[in-house]
């Protein structure tokens, strides 16, 4: 396989040192039947530069097919998660340096239908998480509380605030064994967002959750890897969140 | 289906040193459960020969009294070692007990769950079962 080169006039990245890495992209379209296969190429880095930038340079200057969903580029919109050099992360949380490699191997998410190269589908994610309820459940609202809102101490905030810091990125659910063998598991991103409202002390809604999720493909099927919190860019934790949630369930928290 | 799904599939559980130690418990309990129900399959035929007379259970005996026989039985109190011992872990994890406190995560967000006392209680199983296979073969192979 030829690796394909670019000239310093016509890179990005200000070349003031001589660093450069072999990027090596998944190329694959399912919906025309190209099988998986590697595309190489010689890109120039600084310390400052991201794997993002890198797949961004090789669609500059060498080939714009390639197929990559990006957005915000600072670990916000949760759009470039990817496997790199065989660990699920953010492409644009993930700098070349950290990687102590000559060769970073960029690849679609595993547990996700592939669309095209590094982008792949999110729908049963989305509609699972929808599934949850990621929302407050009660009756009234704060229009019609005597308090006009509803208050909460700073300890109640702390049960859950880290769980509400998920961005949907998917990597949980990509680097999770479950989800490997399992085409039905509800997953980790899910599971510890049902966490994240049941644990808020405005909701009411957890016994409707609890029941969703009590299921043979619900939570039972987790066994504590933790492999989702290890890849989880936004330290929401979410093999924590499951354990806790599941002491609802045997009776450990009420 | 998996391929369309790009799923991992079985070979997912493999290479378990990607995500750290927990990830390589994960598997080894699986490998270890796998083992113990093969084994318990084994033990009921092994023990089913009894039917057929003291002639046919004393052969069987006998086969269990070879090196490799040993060797297999240490194997087995190895993964039944690790296997109670790690399971204790999970089990009081699944309650969630020694997961951790909730709470404002600061960067490099090092989760909380994945802690040291999980850690300590995991290579403390695979140093139990080490233990326990060592004193099997002493026992075994000290007849």
């Amino acid at each position: 396989m030829s690796t394909t080169q670019i000239s310093e006039e016509e890179s990005q990245t200000i070349v003031s040192s001589p660093k450069s890495i072999i990027l090596r992209i998944s190329r694959s379209n399912p919906q025309t039947g190209t099988a998986k296969s590697f595309m190489e190429f010689k890109v120039p880095y600084e310390k400052w530069t991201t794997v993002l930038d890198a797949i961004l340079e090789v669609k500059k200057h060498f080939d714009h097919s390639v197929g990559v969903r990006y957005s915000c580029r600072q670990a916000t919109c949760g759009s470039c998660g990817m496997i790199i050099n065989g660990k699920p992360r953010l492409a644009c949380f993930t700098k070349i340096v950290e990687l102590n490699s000559d060769v970073v191997t960029v690849e679609p998410m595993n547990n996700f239908p592939v669309i095209r190269d590094l982008a792949v589908n999110f729908d049963r994610m989305f509609s699972t998480h929808k599934k949850l309820k990621p929302y407050i459940v009660r009756d009234d609202s704060e229009i019609t509380s005597k308090t006009k809102e509803f208050l909460q101490t700073p300890e109640e905030v702390e049960k859950y605030i880290q769980f509400s810091s998920c961005i949907k990125c998917g990597l949980c659910n990509s680097a999770c064994p479950t989800m490997a063998t399992d085409s039905s598991f509800i997953g980790p991103q899910a599971l510890a967002q049902a966490y994240r409202y049941i644990a808020d002390s405005r909701d009411k809604g957890k016994n409707e959750r609890l029941k969703i999720i009590d299921e043979p493909h619900g939570i039972w099927r987790c066994h504590f890897a933790g492999s989702c919190s290890m890849v989880c860019p936004k330290g929401v934790d979410p093999a924590m969140g499951i354990q806790l949630l599941r002491g609802y369930l045997l009776g450990f928290r009420r | 289906m998996e391929k369309q799904e790009n799923k991992e599939g079985i070979k997912g559980w493999l290479n378990p040193g990607r995500y750290g130690i927990e990830r390589f418990a994960y598997w080894l309990m699986r490998l270890t459960g796998i083992g113990l129900l093969v084994y318990f399959i084994a033990h009921i035929y092994e023990t089913s020969t009894i039917l057929n007379g003291k002639a046919a259970w004393e052969k069987m005996l006998d086969l269990t009294q070879t090196t490799e026989g040993h060797i297999i039985l240490a194997i087995v109190i190895g993964m039944c070692v690790f296997h109670t011992a790690n399971g204790i872990r999970l089990m009081l994890g699944h309650g969630g007990i020694g997961v951790g406190k909730p709470g404002r995560p600061d960067y490099p967000y090092t989760p909380r769950s994945i802690n040291m006392k999980n850690k300590l209680c995991i290579y403390a199983s695979i140093g139990l079962a080490a233990l326990a296979m060592m004193y099997g073969l002493g026992v075994m192979f000290g007849e």
